[in-house]
């Protein structure tokens, strides 16, 4: 027999993510659900009388209806035919209690054992809150359980009450109704006809919930598996009361709230204002100042996210460095050392080199969301992301998305609705993220005079950066407004945002929450990068030719054998610049690179540049290594004077030259709108769990790019600008 | 937007002038009589226990002017201007 399941419920802000990483430690793992965007988490807890527990922490929700996949987690739980909760536990806040009665009242409905955990309890009593806990279980029939959960206060009360409910045979059911009107009770009578047939409910308490399930849920739902039968009973029932004038939907949820209300009469006394949260209001919502804050807050948020992760990036780059060099220094170089170095090595260290980033942005995040400000950022912008379709809470994943899209995409989670969070992960590759700044500076300090000043107070290269950055934001805006309106087809996404009470963040979960980023990072979207990284090594690595490895031990030996010295170290590194070189142009990749010329040429590109564009897949910024190793440097990065001066000199085989001010903007403008990145398509595929958006993804940025830098080239090269 | 006229029709006679929650001035209250939203948008203000007969209070715009917070059932909610002209209120006594 499998371990019993417990599934953890409550709105959002409840404090339910604290408990259960209070309940399970932080070993939790992303649970494994096909179709769904954002997965719940999985963990396990030991309860002595009985056992290994699995705990579901479901996304918090103000209630059981479920109009997409991701809301339907909990339904299947508790009323499905698969795997079925043995118990839930509804995490409720004690200061907002009639809504989050809401969502525990259509828990209760279902049958399933419940323990309601009431959470904010010492701030609701510091406020001046009287809340009759004792009185309110015995209404409900129900054990309720206050906790505190910075202190872990009541948490012993908690596991052994579930210790109870789990134990076979004491399970107690709570029989909790509500009462609906007559006329209510008989629109429904075709929904239970067709849920008695297609559902096969187990008992009298499971029928009724499915009932009022199906009549909230289905109609503009995208469920995939509710029974034909059960559709057009609730579409029987709707005309049915629309008919007597009534609305179904606001029948039903207007009996739950007159029980909530009922059940809370002289249990729980008026609610006191929060004072703390109306005066820290005052001002991060004041209309000066909060924009003042706001500013200053995202300006933090990305400067330190941009900049913070350095020191560690560069101590993850030099950790590869070595671990390559002592491969170097100990295995005999041949294609083993090579795959272990270049491929494995590099791609594990692809993978590690976000993982800074990642952590530092969801430390931001969690403190955010935790304290509440996160949903005042979300208050303060969503008029400007409003006006382009997107949602308040789509900011800070888009500002991210500067620094860098793999982290973005996974703040992505915060949002909701899977559209919306689907338009926002799909926009935001364009932003420009870190890693095409150092082709910007080599394009720049190739064809521009970088500092001559325009305007007085502008240098050419702030204004082609400027240009470039502004293009991104240009471009991933029009994205989501124009996949809102196509592929991913919706209105205008309604805000419905709860501004919660300041807290203050606990640090241990952020801490809890952080790992468990990272971890989930790790193992899903670093399986993936690292196996493309490898993919990536193959194609620039072979076929290796046998002729060109003894015209190189030719020269090798040649050197060595007539000169000495300094003259000899110099000619080595030379001949293995020359060598890489050669390789590369050998590889599959470079010879892509020849078959993919004419495609390139009309946007002004050789094939010496297609190979740098397939290198940067890897990562953006390696475009200017793999273009050193074409032209035969080394090492190079963006301000390697010879790799200019080589850029600078090349030409096309009837003499033009190669990079002129406008093939270098086309350039520029290619790498801002092409997806170049496979990290990000990789993270894309696991966080949308599928590929085909990321392959949608990776060929509506890359069609795009081209055409932009196509008509750019052909009309700058029309005109003569820039030629 | 539907006007007031159209959307009358479906209901008994107006005895109290509705105005639309979006026009109540910050500070003020009103309780709620209609949504006239579409499905999905009312289903989940219901929820919220944003329902006919709820008192709510505006307590702020946003410092852009759009969207409103709102104070229901002791916590703060957030709509767009959008959203509130579409909600029927009459003055709260």
């Amino acid at each position: 027999m499998s371990a019993p399941l417990v599934l953890l419920a409550g709105n959002p802000n409840s404090g339910k993510t604290t408990l259960f990483n209070r309940l399970t430690g932080s070993r939790a793992k992303v649970a494994n659900y096909p179709g769904v965007t954002v997965s719940p988490f999985a963990g396990t807890l030991r309860l002595e009388a009985v056992g290994e527990v699995d705990v579901l922490d479901l996304p918090g929700t103000y209630s059981l209806s479920a109009r997409s996949p991701d809301e339907q987690i909990a339904v299947d739980a508790l009323l499905g035919q698969g795997r079925r909760a043995d118990a839930v536990v509804v995490v409720s806040d004690a200061s907002a209690l009639a809504r989050n009665l809401y969502l525990a009242l259509q828990v209760l409905e279902t049958g399933v054992p419940t323990i309601i955990a009431m959470t904010m309890m010492d701030e609701a009593r510091a406020t001046g809150l009287a809340l009759d806990t004792v009185r309110l279980a015995e209404r409900l029939g129900v054990g309720i359980v206050e906790i505190v959960a910075s202190t872990g206060e009541g948490h012993e009360r908690l596991v052994q009450a579930l210790t109870a409910a789990l134990k076979p045979g004491a399970a107690h059911k709570p029989r909790v109704q509500t009462p609906l009107a007559h006329e209510v009770e008989e629109d429904l009578a075709p929904i239970a006809a067709a849920v008695t047939s297609t559902l096969a409910p187990r008992s009298d308490a499971e029928a009724r919930a499915l009932v009022l399930w199906a009549a909230l849920s289905v109609g503009d739902d995208e469920l995939a598996r509710v029974p034909p039968a059960v559709r057009e009973a609730v579409a029987a029932a709707r005309s049915r009361a629309e008919r007597r004038g009534a609305d179904l939907d606001l029948a039903i949820v207007e009996s739950r709230y007159r029980l909530i209300d009922r059940v809370l009469e002289g249990v729980c006394g008026p609610v006191p204002v929060n004072a703390r949260t109306e005066r820290i209001d005052a001002v991060l919502t004041h209309p000066i100042a909060g924009l003042i804050v706001f500013v200053i807050v995202m300006l933090s948020v990305f400067q330190v996210l941009f900049s913070g992760a350095e020191p560690a990036v560069a101590l993850i780059e030099s950790a590869v460095g070595a671990v390559q060099a002592w491969i170097a220094a100990t295995l005999p170089a041949g294609p083993l050392a090579s795959l272990l170095s270049q491929g494995i090595v590099a791609g594990v260290g692809n993978v590690v080199v976000f993982v800074p980033q990642i952590a530092l942005l969801f430390l931001f995040i969690g403190f955010l969301e935790d304290s509440g400000y996160l949903a005042r950022v979300a208050f303060v912008i969503d008029r400007v992301m409003g006006g382009v379709g997107l949602h308040g809470k789509a900011f800070v994943p888009m500002l991210s998305g500067f620094a860098c899209a793999i982290p973005a995409v996974m703040a992505t989670r915060t949002i909701e609705s899977r559209k919306d969070r689907l338009i926002t992960m799909l926009a935001l590759p364009f932003t420009s993220c870190s890693a095409r700044l150092p082709i910007y500076l080599l394009v720049v300090a190739t064809v521009f005079n970088g500092e001559a000043p325009v305007l007085g107070v502008l240098s050419v290269g702030a204004l082609v950066l400027l240009s470039m950055y502004s293009l991104s934001v240009i471009a991933a805006l029009s994205a989501a407004a124009v996949l809102r309106r196509t592929v991913l087809k919706a209105p205008r996404p309604t805000l419905i945002l709860e501004l919660p009470p300041y807290r203050r963040p606990q640090f241990r979960n952020l801490a809890v929450n952080v790992g468990q980023q990272v971890r989930s990072f790790l193992v899903e979207a670093g399986t993936v990068i690292l196996s493309l990284t490898i993919i990536l090594w193959v194609l620039l690595s072979y076929p290796r030719l046998a002729e060109t490895t003894e015209v190189f031990a030719t020269r090798q030996a040649e050197a060595t054998a007539s000169l000495s010295g300094e003259a000899l170290e110099a000619r080595r590194a030379e001949l293995a610049s020359a060598e890489a070189g050669q390789r590369l142009r050998e590889s599959v990749a470079g010879r892509l690179g020849h078959v993919l010329e004419p495609a390139l040429e009309p946007l002004g590109f050789d094939w010496r540049i297609g190979i740098g564009i397939l290198g940067a897949f890897a990562a953006r910024e390696v475009f200017v290594s793999t273009l050193g190793i074409v032209f035969d440097i080394a090492d190079a990065d963006e301000s390697n004077e010879s790799l200019r001066q080589a850029l600078k000199h090349a030409t096309w085989p009837d003499g033009r030259r190669l990079l002129t001010p406008l093939s270098g903007v086309c350039l520029m403008v290619f790498f801002v709108l092409a997806c170049q990145c496979m990290s990000t398509l990789g993270v894309v595929a696991r966080e949308s769990r599928s590929w085909k958006w990321p392959l949608f993804l990776f060929s509506y940025m890359t069609v795009l790019a081209y055409v932009v830098t196509l008509i750019l080239y052909q009309t700058g090269q029309a005109l003569g600008i820039g030629v | 937007m539907l006007s007031l006229a159209e959307s009358a029709v479906s209901t008994p006679p107006v005895r109290i002038v509705a105005t639309p929650l979006a026009a109540v001035a910050d500070g003020n209250s009103a309780i709620v009589r209609r949504l006239i939203l579409p499905r999905a948008t009312a289903r989940r203000l219901f929820e919220m226990g944003l329902l006919p007969g709820t008192r709510v209070r505006v307590v702020r715009r946003a410092p852009l002017g759009d969207p409103i917070e709102l104070r229901l059932r002791n916590y703060s909610l957030s709509i767009r201007r959008e959203e509130a002209a579409l909600i029927e209120v009459e003055p709260a006594v």
